[in-house]
């Protein structure tokens, strides 16, 4: 200890390459983990609420490698329709929330910009907004009579109303959908954005309404969106769905779903697959680091042992032992390596807060990190110890008291 | 030629020579250091040398011994294998009732340890530890917990008067002071020898007789000294004098004879 405070300099040098080490790690843990918070907590769901499944005729998210036949069962399949909306519904248990959407990306015009622009559009049933916990900025959500009658009235996300309303207030303006001027009643609030794609690019508008033509053939509809009040509730929900789907679709019990029934658990998977391959490289860089960091700690205690000979022989000759040597050096060592790895956190954390202040990549510290970047300090010290802590164990004192 | 026959060197007593000669049997208790024909020999890039030809030694508690001998005589081998630091390659040597030529090398630690306090000719303290800590360090390896430890060296400075300079490092101390601070640091462990392998040989004559005082003293108190040295004057402060020539005991005698042979006074 003595030792590292009398050679900073070169104590620091020697900690170089642990602390590269475990920057990279505490770096990519933070980014990784703050991801993963941000997908599971806000991501999915923007894309899927909380206890929420949707009924698709195709799934939304499709993932990984699948061959043809998986992509003509696809294609093959019957869409939803409004008539299954009914009896659906109906075999759901008590407290289940449901929407019907309508979803297609139309171009999009105002008068106050030149430009027209495609917009994705939804028509929507009135549970909707709930279940998104969406709520209006400006201006007011759909309201009842609206849904009823189908009127021509939407609300619309900030982005469609920065593009279409440039400095002005977009409530009682209008766009025009082929050739259909709807009324904007609400703007709503902001749901950012990931990876650089926005999720306020959205017009929505009562499922009855007009726009619905142009969203969808007649009678098709492109999902119904559940929600259950506790998680407990799911499988059940789905269960019943999936059993009046079947029925409608005269599926045999050999024969398999021909629809798709998502749960935000499935969006997620997408995001593990993603997330073991960065923990993978997480890992894999540090490691060079620390092999690095290893090598050089083991060099400077071997110095550290020729140059403390004599000091080896004295503590022998006044009655130290192998262990009490070894251990002094191990602990030198770990100490050595343990210093750097806090170094490490502390500019990993740095590190991360600044990645994710430049890049969208948010970070998030992990306190298992700071400990596992401690403990990789200590491993890494000790085990590039034991090397120079032996050899100084073995030392003959008479030998070392005669070094000068 | 040298004659190989071990003969019983010059002054041995009959009472030494009849612990010496008793191969294999634990010597009677007061008997702290007993040595049965012990020979060390060296592999020196294929010439051997044999440093130790089969020294008897017997030394009681309470006795103050300097060991003398020319360089090559193997004073420096037999002050290793008495401190323990060294075991020979054959022969016996028994320490506080102990047969040690024969132990491992933590075994050996722990005998140094426990036994043996040394002071030697470099000082050797450690540059970068405070007097304190230097006198510390043999309780460090005894197990001794931190305040009980502080309490025996700060105990053990006070014997050789440096009580008042405990925080210093070895560089603010002078020589004289250095080897007090050794000499506490020897003792603090209440070692069942004092092992001085020329005391005095890095220190001008004033402060030479300051150590010799220091050494006088704690005899008088009872220690059992050794002390190696190839100076006539200060073996003269001894009151038994060994002398080793080739690897064998040449004469081992009181100090009264030696002073007589070697014509000093006092």
């Amino acid at each position: 200890m003595q030792q590292i405070r009398v050679q900073k300099l070169k104590s620091f040098f020697t900690l170089l390459g642990v602390m590269i080490g475990v920057t990279f790690l505490i770096a990519v843990v933070s980014i990784v983990g703050g991801m993963s918070r941000y997908m599971t907590d806000t991501l999915v769901g923007k894309i899927m609420a909380v206890n929420s499944f949707e009924l698709r005729h195709r799934p939304n998210i499709n993932l990984g490698e699948h061959d043809e036949g998986y992509w003509r069962e696809l294609w093959r399949r019957p869409r939803i329709r409004e008539t299954d909306a009914e009896p659906v519904i109906a075999s759901l248990p008590d407290g289940v929330r449901w929407a019907v959407i309508g979803n297609d990306n139309l171009v999009v015009e105002s008068k106050y910009v030149a430009k027209p622009q495609q917009v994705q559009t939804y028509t929507v049933t009135e549970d909707y907004f709930a279940i998104k916990r969406m709520e209006p900025a400006q201006g007011r959500l759909l309201s009842p009579q609206e849904y009823e009658r189908g009127m021509p009235v939407i609300v619309i996300g900030e982005d469609v109303a920065k593009y279409f309303f440039p400095s002005l207030d977009p409530v009682n303006r209008q766009v025009t959908i082929r050739g259909i001027p709807y009324t904007v009643v609400g703007v709503m609030e902001k749901q950012g954005s990931a990876f650089g794609v926005s999720f306020d690019k959205f017009i929505i508008a009562p499922h009855k309404s007009a726009l619905n033509r142009y969203v969808n053939a007649h009678g098709v509809i492109d999902a119904i969106m559940f929600q259950t009040q506790s998680r407990e509730g799911l499988q059940t929900a789905m269960e019943s769905v999936r059993q009046v789907m079947r029925a409608r679709h005269g599926l045999r019990p050999n024969q398999k779903d021909n629809f798709s029934l998502e749960t935000s658990d499935s969006a997620l998977e997408f995001w593990n697959k993603i997330k073991s391959y960065l923990v993978m490289a997480g890992v894999a860089l540090p490691a060079i680091g620390l092999v690095v960091g290893a090598i050089v700690i083991m060099n400077i205690m071997l110095v550290a042992v020729a140059e403390r000979t004599r000091e080896i022989g004295i503590r022998k000759a006044l009655g130290a032992r192998r262990k009490d040597i070894m251990s002094q050096f191990l602990v030198e060592s770990a100490m050595l390596s343990t210093l750097g790895a806090a170094l490490g956190i502390i500019t990993g954390f740095a590190f991360a807060q600044v990645i994710a202040a430049v890049t969208p990549l948010p970070a998030a510290v992990e306190l298992w990190s700071v400990l596992v970047g401690i403990s990789i300090g200590a491993g890494v010290g000790i085990v590039a110890g034991v090397y120079p802590a032996s050899r100084a164990s073995l030392l003959d004192p008479i030998a070392a008291l005669r070094q000068e | 030629m040298i004659n190989e026959t071990v003969e019983a060197p010059l002054g041995m007593t009959a009472e030494r020579q009849a612990v010496v000669t008793e191969v294999g049997a634990a010597p009677p208790k007061d008997w702290i250091i007993v040595t049965r024909g012990i020979k060390r020999e060296y592999d020196m890039g294929g010439e051997i040398v044999r440093a130790l030809r089969g020294v008897d030694i017997a030394i009681m508690r309470n006795e103050y011994v300097a060991i003398m001998g020319p360089s090559g005589s193997g004073k420096s081998t037999l002050m290793n294998v008495i401190g323990c630091l060294d075991t020979p390659n054959a022969g016996e040597y028994w320490l506080n009732g102990k047969e040690v030529s024969r132990m491992t090398d933590d075994e050996l630690a722990r005998v140094r340890n426990k036994e043996i306090g040394f002071v030697f000719q470099t000082f050797n303290l450690l540059p970068r530890a405070t007097a304190l800590h230097n006198v510390e360090l043999p309780l460090v390896y005894a197990g001794v917990a931190a305040d009980e430890r502080k309490r025996r060296a700060k105990e053990a400075l006070a014997r050789v008067q440096l009580e008042t300079r405990m925080d210093h490092r070895p560089n603010e101390l002078s020589g004289g002071q250095r080897q007090r601070v050794a000499i506490a640091r020897a003792l603090v462990n209440n070692p069942s020898i004092l092992l001085a392998d020329e005391p005095t040989g890095n220190l001008d004559s004033t402060t030479s007789e300051e150590i010799m005082k220091v050494f006088e003293s704690l005899a008088n108190q009872g220690q059992t000294v050794i002390m190696v040295t190839h100076e006539q004057d200060i073996a003269a402060h001894a009151r038994r004098v060994v002398v080793l020539r080739d690897g064998l005991v040449a004469s081992d005698d009181r100090r009264s004879s030696f002073v007589e042979k070697i014509g000093l006074a006092g």
